[in-house]
């Protein structure tokens, strides 16, 4: 039994053995078919839409959403639904694979917000506002905006959607990120106006070429974060 | 207006006197328990293993929450049941209790204060609970972590939310009483009966409820519709009937949630995980060797007659259906629906896609799902959800493309069924 195993390992690890298309049947690929439909092939999903991408993020960040959903602190039930009974180190790999998918980024939709909400969006996202203790999003979500190792996302590459769902989901309470979750803290600093002027800014920039997270933090994060703290790779 | 609140109340009240009369106070067999001396691992291990099987643990544990300390949302037509917590906490757990009061409970659904417990909690078949297994529970429930956490109170609608009126209930419904082993039949099978019928309750979802969700006993052959999914019928070999499959075969599936030719998904995937892939294989064994043996009631009610639509209906549904299958599933599930085993099922002689309601397989094509990653299969396959994906009408088409396909034969399903399973919890 054993020997079949290996053999098939073998014949399913040469390179055009298998179908093209498809990935080996018993492969994390395979078991990651279900995410595609929503956050589209191999991850990749664009700005257009709602669905984030999930390609070539940290993967201690994408691991922490899905045990986010399973436990309560991220609400969006369909998610729920298809994780709710499965363990870490599933949903471990699981984050593994989409986190080690590099992938070029589509160019950012049109914006539609005015030239002045762009512009505030922009001075808060790359200074804060340190009157009322907002840090600048670069403190912790990287230098280029395209995230942290092992577990801070990167905000570019998103769509507007999908970022002003976050941000009012914190405001609101059906989006939580471990204890002590910072983001909490300085998204209840924001207002409706800041929040349409960041996410705009934000969802309007070009993802430079060849961008990924970056090795670990050049200076001390402004805050505490569970989600930092917690996550073993 | 006040004469019908009159009329209701003196119906109320004729109807609690008459349960007094029908139904007098449960006895109190309740055997005193030697005082003193600490309990044994292989007790608690027991009792471990039976809040298991009894599925303790799912029900009193919130999304989330510490384990057993309740708060878990039970929607149900009657309203929202909200689970209480049974940790040994004394103010808001169970710590107060004596171990006489948790046997009424369990046994007789009536709470420590008196007051008559609703069958949420599945006490009518926990009354088959030897007083044995109810100890090794109270004394492994001790050693839980005590959580303070104050219940909510559960939001039923009237008249539902008056408890006297569950004597009624119990009157119409209630049997009170241990498991009475049937000595024509084995060792095995006695003790899968007395797990399946009272510790496991299967039948609180598997047996059809009344109005008053009461078990319809007289319902042989048919399963019971539950938490939006259809719980198939376990006497019934083209549902969830398992007379015809081998006892390995039954506890693969009990034990790691999947099978060659089957999977769990949605309430009993919950089962599956929390609670029966944590029982011994004995255990497992004894319920396989009890379903197996179930008497086939197939007989005792036919199939429900669906119309079929007219030929000329039935062609363009089955060339879009057909269409929608070659796109989105053929690859995983094969253009003949062979399978891709062990990623995908094979759909063709597959009773779960050809079984008269279709509720299950709609909503695996909305909200698609993965099997339990249980100890035996941790890291299992998934379906991916199409309720983004695809319209109300094109899902209704590829369940009908793939109900009457290589063989099959399924019904036909409306549109608005499947815009039907788009509201509602998913669970």
């Amino acid at each position: 039994m054993h020997l079949r195993a290996v053999a098939l390992l073998l014949c399913l690890s040469i390179p055009g053995f298998t179908q093209a298309q498809e990935p080996p049947l018993d492969s994390i690929a395979q078991r990651a078919k279900p995410c595609t439909v929503c956050h589209g092939e191999q991850g990749r999903a664009t700005p257009e839409g709602y669905f984030p991408r999930i390609a070539g993020k940290p993967a201690g960040y994408l691991f922490n959403q899905l045990t986010g959903f399973r436990d309560g602190r991220r609400f969006f039930p369909e998610m729920t639904f298809l994780v709710e009974r499965q363990q870490d180190d599933y949903l471990r790999a699981l984050a593994q694979y989409f986190a080690d998918i590099t992938l070029p980024y589509p160019k950012p939709i049109q914006t539609q917000a005015s030239e002045s909400a762009l512009q505030q969006g922009r001075d808060l996202v790359l200074n804060g506002d340190p009157k009322r203790s907002i840090p600048s999003c670069q403190a912790c979500h990287g230098e280029q905006l395209m995230g942290v190792l092992p577990a801070t996302p990167a905000l570019l590459g998103l769509s507007p959607d999908y970022l002003i769902a976050q941000l009012g989901g914190w405001q609101n309470g059906t989006r939580h990120a471990l204890a002590p979750d910072c983001m909490a803290t300085i998204v209840h600093e924001l207002t409706a106006a800041d929040i349409h002027a960041v996410t705009a800014w934000l969802a309007s920039q070009e993802v430079p070429e060849n961008a990924h997270p970056q090795e670990g933090f050049k200076t001390e994060p402004p805050a505490r974060c569970g989600s930092i703290e917690v996550t073993r790779p | 207006m006040k004469r019908r609140y009159l009329i209701v109340a003196v119906v109320a009240v004729a109807l609690v006197g008459l349960a007094l009369w029908l139904f007098p106070s449960p006895p109190d067999d309740y055997v005193e328990q030697p005082a003193g001396g600490t309990a044994s691992a292989e007790l608690l291990e027991r009792g471990r293993v039976l809040a298991r099987l009894a599925n303790c643990h799912a029900c009193h544990t919130a999304r989330g929450g510490e384990p057993f300390a309740g708060g878990r949302a039970i929607p149900t037509e009657f309203g929202t049941f909200y689970s209480p917590n049974i940790t040994p906490d004394a103010g808001t757990g169970i710590g107060g209790w004596t171990e006489r009061e948790f046997w009424r409970a369990l046994h007789v659904g009536i709470s420590r204060d008196g007051s008559l417990l609703y069958p949420a909690f599945p006490y009518p078949s926990f009354t088959k609970i030897t007083q044995d297994d109810a100890h090794a529970l109270w004394e492994y429930l001790k050693t839980v972590k005590p959580v303070s956490r104050r219940p909510e109170p559960h939001t039923l609608r009237f008249p539902y939310n008056y408890r006297p009126l569950l004597r009624v209930w119990r009157a119409l419904y209630f049997q009170p009483g241990g498991y009475k082993p049937d000595a024509a039949q084995s060792a095995s099978w006695n003790r899968g009966a007395y797990l399946a019928e009272g510790v496991a309750h299967c039948n609180l979802c598997h047996v059809p409820r009344t109005g008053l969700g009461g078990p319809d006993s007289s319902a042989r052959g048919r399963g019971a519709n539950v938490l939006g999914w259809y719980a198939p019928a376990l006497d019934r070999p083209t549902e969830a009937g398992l007379q015809n499959w081998s006892t390995d075969e039954i506890i693969g599936l009990l034990h790691s949630g999947r099978g060659t030719s089957a999977a769990t998904l949605g309430p009993m995937a919950e089962v599956v995980y929390e609670s029966v892939q944590h029982a011994p294989r004995a255990d497992v064994e004894a319920i396989a060797t009890y379903l197996k043996a179930l008497p086939d009631a197939s007989s005792a009610s036919p199939p429900r007659e669906r119309k079929s639509p007219a030929a000329e209906v039935v062609a363009p549904i089955l060339d879009r259906g057909g269409t929608v299958y070659k796109d989105r599933c053929a690859t995983c599930h094969g253009d003949a629906g062979e399978g891709r085993p062990p990623a995908a099922l094979a759909l063709a002689k597959n009773r779960a896609v050809t079984m008269d309601s279709a509720i299950n397989m709609i909503r695996v094509v909305l909200y698609g799902g993965y099997t339990p990653g249980t100890a035996g299969n941790p890291q299992p396959f998934g379906m991916p959800p199409f309720a983004q994906d695809l319209s109300d009408q094109q899902i209704a088409d590829v369940i009908n493309f793939v109900r009457t396909s290589w063989g099959n034969e399924g019904s036909f399903i409306r549109s608005d069924e499947v815009l039907r399973a788009r509201t509602g919890p998913l669970w």
